[in-house]
């Protein structure tokens, strides 16, 4: 057989693969591009699992009861975690951890735009579990199924770790819904601007959507970017109608015909600029993972020095 | 860059005592009891193990997935299997 027979049996044998449900496992043949797209969207998931912790590790000490303050540090934890078994996945594809890093501090790779939005009060971290995590879970739900096997299995694993997550924001502004006054009106702010930049999470629609078409062919998404928003609207009106709270959207009405909400326009000019760096917090986000990234060399360092001193001493105990 | 990476593990979990320990991920850490130490702290927050095993993921051997003919062997050998067997009913379960 010559080269390019085998390419081409190589490849029918993967497309067989994914149209049989088979999961692709690390050492299977993959077309390079299957493989470019899973270590970009992978590692861009990992990079915003821990961006995501810095707006809501900014409330950590602040938290106004010691149960909200053990719950969000638990959620951040948790997040730090996903980004572990994210990273770990891409890895599996022949990336290693620093060019990964590497990619995230010098801006090659991308997050999830919503980090770059501040947390101004307490109601925010509230609707970071609810709308945020509630928008990822969406996702991530989807993604248990994905063709490639260890990010599969990253998915089942973070999503059994996220329900708590919005359980625990809802449960804030179900707090904040019943106070005074000043507090209601803390929540709606925090609706007010939290609602947009979370429809923003599923990314451009269909038809501007760059990796959609191909990554729905191979079985990495299963679903859209506008059908996985219409879920989330779908699902999460009920629970704002039980906040009392009022959604942004004056265009937002229930469609008996389609059987789903109708919605107003989504503003992609603010998306598109938070994307390319021009969010409120892009910057800040990005100086806070160098300064941890360089404040930690000396320990990275200093741990490894240790355990070639340690594996020397007990080599030295043998002989 | 010359400075040297913590090397990867793979991590095993014993969920309970009479289970065997089933892969859960991997990781980095600088030795063996660093790793084991990382893995409680992100693989067992949830009482998910009473046991953790850390294997340097460097040396595991694996079986090549290109070669075809690894399994062939087995597939062809139905009468390793009970139901191959024919036993009247009235015999019970057997
Ligand atoms: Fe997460
Ligand atoms: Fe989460």
């Amino acid at each position: 057989m010559d080269n390019h027979n085998n390419i081409h049996s190589l490849e029918a044998k993967f497309e067989a693969k994914i149209d049989s449900e088979i999961k692709i496992e690390p050492k299977d043949w993959m077309p390079e591009s299957y493989r470019k797209t899973l270590i970009r969207q992978i590692s861009q998931h990992a990079h915003s699992e821990v961006v995501g912790m810095l707006p809501e590790g900014n409330w950590i000490l602040r938290a106004p009861s010691l149960r909200r303050k053990v719950a969000l540090l638990a959620k951040v934890q948790d997040e730090a975690g996903h980004g572990l078994y994210l990273y770990s996945a891409a890895e599996t594809l022949g990336i290693s951890r620093e060019e990964l890093y590497q990619q995230l501090l010098t801006g090659k790779a991308k997050y999830s735009s919503i980090f770059n939005y501040p947390t101004l009060s307490w109601a925010d971290i509230g609707a970071i579990g609810w709308l945020v995590d509630g928008a990822a879970i969406m996702n991530q739900v989807m993604l248990t199924r994905t063709s490639y096997g260890p990010y599969a299995r990253a998915m089942v694993r973070i999503c059994k770790e996220e329900s708590f997550h919005q359980r625990q924001g809802y449960e804030i502004l179900i707090s904040l819904s019943r106070g005074n006054a000043e507090q209601k009106k803390m929540l709606q702010d925090a609706m007010d601007r939290w609602w947009w930049p979370a429809l923003m999470m599923f990314g451009p629609h269909d038809s501007a959507s760059t990796h959609s078409e191909q990554s729905i062919k191979w079985k990495i998404k299963r679903k859209s970017n506008d059908e996985l928003r219409q879920d989330f609207i779908d699902a999460t009106v009920l629970q704002a109608n039980y906040l009392g709270v009022n959604i942004p959207d004056p265009k937002l009405k229930w469609n008996e015909e389609r059987g789903h909400y109708d919605f107003g326009d989504i503003d992609w000019e603010e998306f598109w600029n938070v994307v390319n760096g021009n969010g409120p917090c892009n910057k800040q986000r990005i100086k806070d993972r160098k300064k941890a990234y360089e404040g930690g060399e000396w320990v990275r360092e200093a741990a490894m020095a240790h355990a070639e001193k340690r594996a020397k001493r007990k080599e030295e105990k043998v002989a | 860059m010359d400075k040297k990476e913590w090397p990867l593990w793979e991590i095993f979990i014993r969920s309970k005592s009479g289970l065997s320990h089933k892969h859960a991920g991997s990781l980095h850490a600088a030795d063996a009891e660093m790793a084991i130490e990382h893995a409680r702290d992100v693989y067992t927050r949830r009482n998910e193990g009473v046991s953790i095993w850390v294997v340097k993921s460097s040396e595991v051997i694996a079986s090549d997935p290109e070669d075809e003919y690894m399994f062939e062997s087995a597939k062809t050998k139905i009468y390793r299997h009970p139901t191959f067997y024919d036993i009247p009913e009235e015999v019970g379960h057997m």
